[in-house]
């Protein structure tokens, strides 16, 4: 079992209005991000800045780094990164959330 | 089998071309690796000198070789050398980019000008951290705790910060080539589960270089900015918090510990596979086992800092989490022992340090678990028992499987064998003088004797002169490899494509192999590990040549 | 083009190998560069909760517009960038080119306005790091604040350097028409590492901009 293909050039799994189109989501979710910060949120202003900010993400990599149409093998890749993010984010918060001064 | 003598080979990858220049721009893995030999045996050397006169101080309670500032920049020299500069890179960079494509039936990593440029970085890092040394060295304990380093040291700490960065940039390149060639490079029919165990373990290795490095990296970047700027980030003084950079620093520094010892696992399951004629036991268990370290590697870095100030509720998780680490580390012990039972051994130079490997780095493991421990971690931690822990592991364990694989390997890269009798005199002085140097020190640390001092109680100097002189002889012992190793470039015996009679796609080649490896794309059809019964006959007498197709 | 740029290098079997190593590689590499960033994070994260009120100060003293007109540019640049990759790998020179050319623009226009942004800090007196004896123990948590701003856009900003870089290296190659089809796999791995920068971007104008 080895990883390659038999095919010769690269050929792109979507033409390029899936990226006009995409560009336009990240404007109206800039937009979003702009307008939901006016709300006082209080604590939960980080939390949404996050989730918003993470379906930009998820849109650029996705569509811009092109991982929807990528082989398994960059889905493992790029999933290794975010799992390890966050197991240093929350294992070291799990330190700072328990301190009880 | 034949009784014609052994000869070199015409044409191999070390007479390709003699001029230096072909050497300094090679894009040849086994070049690179030899050049990787050079300068981390290098490094070994200047680790060695600092703690000679480290132990050498620390024959008497007082201070009368060196003062204390010197002292420390002493072990932080010795620390940095030995962990940065000898021991990450070791078999990783010598022995795995020498062997990784030559097992995966490859003509060269994928990247063999990225690997090029990770030992220039390399040495561009040793460079730096030799300058600062030399400038006047660094105090702060190879660990940069801040506020100190960040802040109160006036040593050079900028310097040797950089050097660290650059030389972690050089770690990144390997793994990073090595992922890729094991996922895309293998030969037809070489599937996951045919592969020898020592792909395994360099994999694993490799998955910790890129994971860690980037946020030890970050680490001292931050160190190195705030020295400059005085941004704050770890000085409580400013508003930043120390543990902060303890946190960054033990993320990677501790897997680092795993990207020191998971090839030496490898190298031991090559090893005891060989001399043991046999598959090793459990072969699936130990290959996903590495997987297994170098996955929950990553979740127990808090056990170094139980006392820092670290809560104590997450001190208890990574208590269990790190209980639950030794876990696959024991797997692959109880496996190399079934392999050996009721084997038929032969006592090479290469087992001496195999069956060395699994006893001392079994305590070395075990002794972790006391430190795992928290509430008896709040007595040893920072005490010699650290140090003795740390080092049954590093050098009971990583140096000898380091050594073990370089004498097996050895008439594969170079195409001559070493000398028997003085290697395996040699090994057997290496374990005695290893033993009688660090195992005084378990006593130490736990009577209470604190590590990094030079000045202690008298009750404690007996045990201390034992201590140096174990490491007299362990010198002792390393100069013998050094020596009848080179001589063994020019009066050693021609050796045979196979020697030991192993299995593996690179015994199948000559020795030393020619610059691409293989001359048609190796196809394989068999099993890992498939030993032939006449093997283990052909094994005990030593004069006979082995081929295995 | 000569039969040697028709080969796979001499290690690989086929050109398909090479170009999934090359991919497979330039993704690693993005692992250990959002390693890197998300430590940064995590100490936002961690100073974020210590400091609540200075952090909310904090982000009074940035100009949201300006960033999230920032935000739009560099968002804009994405898009050439991978509009590029595409015309890169149709072997359109010409529109690859000036693809490139325009991702370029963005990018420095960015860099430019955070210059701006930058310099008015600077006059503002909100650099304390160049007056530490001007911060006293009570604007800590601002002083963290603003720390973390310049270091993590400042980051930011040298891998932005970088990218323009790599970016008039490709522009000059697809002039030569070295970048295209089958080879244009530099081109990828470059709109690879530009849309990172992007991504990281994405998530440091929120917690910086719109914290209040």
């Amino acid at each position: 079992m080895t990883d390659r293909h038999t095919s010769a050039a690269p050929v792109p799994a979507h033409g390029e209005r899936v990226l006009y189109v995409v560009f336009v989501a990240l404007i109206v979710l800039l937009a979003v991000t702009v307008v939901v910060s006016w709300f006082p949120l209080g604590a939960w202003n980080l939390p949404v800045a996050i989730a918003i900010a993470g379906v930009k993400a998820a849109l650029i990599l996705l569509y811009f780094m092109d991982v929807r149409h990528s082989r398994p093998l960059i889905w493992l890749v790029a999933g290794a990164a975010f799992f390890w993010l966050a197991i240093l984010i929350g294992l070291t918060l799990a330190d700072y959330h328990t301190r009880m001064p | 089998m034949s009784d014609t003598p052994v000869t070199l080979p015409e044409h191999h990858y070390l007479n390709a071309d003699y001029r230096l220049s072909s050497w300094l721009v090679t894009r040849d893995h086994k070049r690179i690796a030899i050049l990787y030999l050079i300068s981390i045996t290098f490094f070994f050397v200047i680790g060695g000198i600092a703690a000679t006169i480290v132990r050498l101080e620390l024959m008497t309670a007082k201070a009368d070789w060196v003062e204390s500032e010197t002292y420390n920049k002493l072990f932080t020299i010795h620390g940095i050398t030995m962990i940065f500069f000898f021991l990450i890179p070791s078999i990783p960079t010598v022995l795995g980019n020498f062997l990784v494509p030559m097992m995966l039936g490859a003509r060269d990593l994928a990247f063999p000008r990225l690997n090029l440029l990770s030992w220039y970085l390399f040495a561009t890092a040793g460079i730096l951290t030799m300058w600062a040394i030399l400038a006047g060295g660094v105090d702060t304990g190879w660990t940069f705790y801040t506020p100190y380093s960040s802040t109160y040291s006036n040593s050079y700490v900028m310097a040797t910060a950089l050097g660290v960065f650059v030389s972690g940039f050089s770690s990144i390149l390997t793994g990073l080539n090595f992922i890729v060639t094991t996922h895309l490079m293998r030969a037809p029919g070489l599937t996951w589960f045919r592969l020898p165990l020592f792909i395994w373990s360099m994999y694993a290795a490799s998955l910790i270089m890129v994971l860690g490095t980037p946020v030890v990296a970050l680490a001292i970047l931050l160190v190195g900015l705030e020295r400059m700027f005085g941004i704050g980030i770890f000085d409580p003084a400013l508003g930043g918090d120390p543990l902060l950079f303890q946190h960054l620093f033990w993320f990677y520094s501790h897997p680092a510990v795993y990207i020191m010892v998971l090839p030496a696992f490898g190298v031991i399951s090559e090893l005891v596979a060989c001399f043991s004629s046999r598959r090793p036991f459990g072969y699936a268990f130990i290959g996903f086992s590495s997987f297994a370290i170098a996955i929950i590697g990553f979740l127990v870095w808090g056990h170094h800092m139980f006392v820092s100030g670290q809560s104590v509720y997450a001190g208890m998780v990574f208590s269990m989490l790190s209980f639950l680490v030794a876990i696959p580390s024991s797997i692959k012990v109880f496996n190399w022992t079934a392999t050996l039972y009721k084997a038929s051994i032969s006592y090479r130079t290469p087992m001496l340090y195999a069956l060395g490997f699994i006893g001392l780095f079994t305590i070395g493991g075990l002794t972790g678990l006391f430190l795992a421990t928290l509430a008896v971690d709040v007595h040893v931690h920072d005490t010699y028992f650290v140090v003795a822990h740390f080092h049954y592991i590093m050098v009971g364990g990583t140096v000898m499987a380091y050594l073990g694989g370089i004498h097996f390997w050895w008439p594969k890269m170079t195409g001559r064998m070493y000398p028997e009798s003085w290697a395996r005199f040699s090994a057997i002085l290496i374990f005695v003088g290893f033993n009688l140097t660090f195992f005084p020190q378990f006593l130490l640390g736990y009577l209470g004797m604190p590590r990094r001092y030079h000045v202690y109680p008298e009750e404690f100097q007996v045990l201390n002169v034992m201590s140096s002189a174990g490491a007299s002889i362990l010198a002792v012992g390393y100069v013998f490899p050094v020596t009848y190793l080179i001589w063994s470039l020019r009066y050693g015996e021609p050796a045979p494509a196979n020697p030991f009679g192993h299995t593996g796609l690179e015994w199948t080649t000559q020795s030393p192999p020619k610059t691409h490896n293989f001359d048609t794309v190796p196809i394989v059809e068999r099993e890992a590990y498939d030993f032939l019964p006449e093997d283990t006959d052909r094994k005990i007498d030593e004069e006979q040549e082995v081929e295995l197709v | 083009m000569s039969d040697a740029a028709v080969l796979p290098a001499h290690h690989f079997e086929t050109h398909e190998q090479q170009r999934l190593a090359g991919e497979v590689g330039m993704w690693l590499f993005l692992v250990t560069e959002f390693m890197f960033f998300g430590g940064l994070f995590l100490a936002y994260f961690i100073y974020r909760n210590w400091y609540p009120v200075e952090f909310v100060e904090g982000g009074h003293t940035m100009d949201s517009v300006l960033g999230a007109i920032n935000t739009g540019v560099l968002l804009t640049s994405s898009l050439t960038m991978a509009l590029a990759v595409h015309a890169a790998e149709q072997s359109e020179r010409r529109r690859t080119l000036w693809l490139l050319i325009a991702t370029m623009v963005f990018g420095t226009i960015f860099l430019g306005v955070k210059a701006y942004e930058y310099h008015h800090k600077y006059e503002e007196g909100l650099m304390p790091f160049l007056a530490p004896e001007v911060w006293q123990p009570d604007r800590r948590g601002l002083a963290t604040f603003l720390h973390l701003y310049f270091l993590m856009t400042g980051v930011h900003a040298f891998h932005m350097v970088i990218g323009i870089g790599a970016l008039a290296i490709l522009a000059r190659w697809t002039t030569q028409g070295v970048t295209l089809g089958p080879r244009s796999l530099v081109v990828h791995n470059v709109g690879l590492y530009w849309h990172f920068v992007d991504l990281v971007w994405v998530f440091l104008f929120p917690f910086f901009y719109l914290v209040a």
